[in-house]
């Protein structure tokens, strides 16, 4: 099970490769074009990143962050969740790359294989940018009246918070 | 402007913080340490982002996403029943759902407005959110990425050796925190129809 699972990069982009063939695609053609995009998306992010990361190392070396982890880790653990996850679920809703930025600090300090790290690298995967996403909608059509739009959406990313933690248990144990 | 507030909250918070409890040298050195990390962060994770850009761009030249779009047509009547035999807008819908599957993000936005518009258009009441503008930007919301190539990104950056192996976790989170938007959506519409 575990191998299919390593496997299943290589296998998704050979599967994909042979397809496009097989449909007359130019695969390679393909690849470089999109690739440019993914440069171009690193490169936008960058500026972000480097206010985010600044301010997060900040909070980090205050003792700030400890301070908000261990008020909120009676609610947190109760459901599960590790209270070291705490900026990155306050940040998440609002800002895609600050989260990026909050999630990657976790993921290296307490180290990619960790519960910690895979907790925070689940619930960046598994979640969106609510606020930025919903503002751009209803703005797009002239919307102002949203109704129940965002506390429904609130409730999906709290259930994904807690889901996250869950299933890192459920699959890596611990 | 949202971010504004909270990013100079974050800076303010950790210097009044830092002093409080005597780690003021520490937030110094900090300060100058993330601007370096981030750069170092960028480099790392741009090569796995390029190369799945990469692949969904193949997936897309050869019809792989059109034919996704096509197989979730079904599943999404159940979700927007207003727009059943509304082939245009079920078509908007569809298209941005695979796109948000497949992890192109910059071109399900655009889809999901186009969807969104023309429910907006079919509506009566303007300029307020109906249902099915709701469930749209609530299923928005809840990412279902298959496979979250930024993430996976981070994680070969911060040298992990199986960046994917966290894939099913994901998945069952996404479901997970997608099927309580559903709900909470359908509930909420139905709470609110009724205050209304």
């Amino acid at each position: 099970m575990s191998l299919l699972f390593n496997m299943m990069v290589p296998l998704i982009i050979a599967a994909v490769a042979v397809y496009g063939m097989l449909r007359r695609v130019d695969v390679y053609d393909s690849l470089v074009t999109g690739g440019k995009e993914g440069l171009a998306t690193t490169v936008r992010v960058i500026p972000a990143l480097v206010g985010l990361l600044t301010a997060v190392y900040m909070l980090r070396a205050s003792g700030a962050l400890e301070l908000a982890a261990s008020a909120l880790s009676p609610v947190l653990t109760a459901v599960g969740i590790p209270a070291e996850t705490v900026a990155l679920m306050l940040v998440r809703p609002v800002s895609g790359s600050a989260a990026l930025g909050v999630g990657a600090e976790l993921i290296t300090t307490y180290g990619v294989d960790s519960a910690i790290g895979r907790t925070a690298a689940v619930m960046l995967g598994s979640t969106e940018t609510t606020f930025y996403t919903i503002a751009v909608y209803f703005g797009a059509i002239g919307v102002r009246k949203t109704r129940y739009a965002i506390p429904a959406a609130l409730c999906a990313d709290l259930a994904g918070f807690a889901a996250s933690a869950f299933a890192v248990r459920l699959f890596f144990g611990g | 402007m949202a971010m504004a507030v909270i990013w100079t909250g974050m800076v303010v918070v950790s210097v009044v913080c830092g002093l409080l409890t005597g780690n003021g040298e520490a937030v110094a050195t900090a300060a100058l340490e993330g601007a370096g990390a981030a750069i170092q962060l960028s480099i790392a994770m741009a090569g796995t982002l390029c190369l799945w850009m990469g692949v969904m761009e193949v997936m897309r030249r050869s019809g792989l996403a059109e034919k996704l779009s096509r197989a979730l047509k079904p599943l999404l009547g159940r979700l927007y029943p207003e727009f059943r035999r509304d082939e245009k807008v079920m078509e908007s819908i569809s298209a941005n759902v695979s796109a948000n599957l497949l992890g192109l993000g910059n071109a399900a936005t655009p889809l999901g407005i186009e969807a969104a518009k023309q429910m907006h258009e079919r509506g009566r009441r303007k300029g307020i959110a109906s249902d099915a503008m709701c469930m749209l930007v609530v299923c928005n919301t809840a990412s279902i990425q298959l496979i979250p190539t930024t993430v996976a990104g981070i994680r070969a950056a911060a040298g992990c050796t199986t960046p994917f192996d966290i894939l099913p976790a994901v998945w069952l989170a996404s479901i997970i925190s997608v099927a309580v938007g559903i709900t909470a959506a359908k509930c909420f519409g139905r709470l609110w129809r009724n205050r209304a």
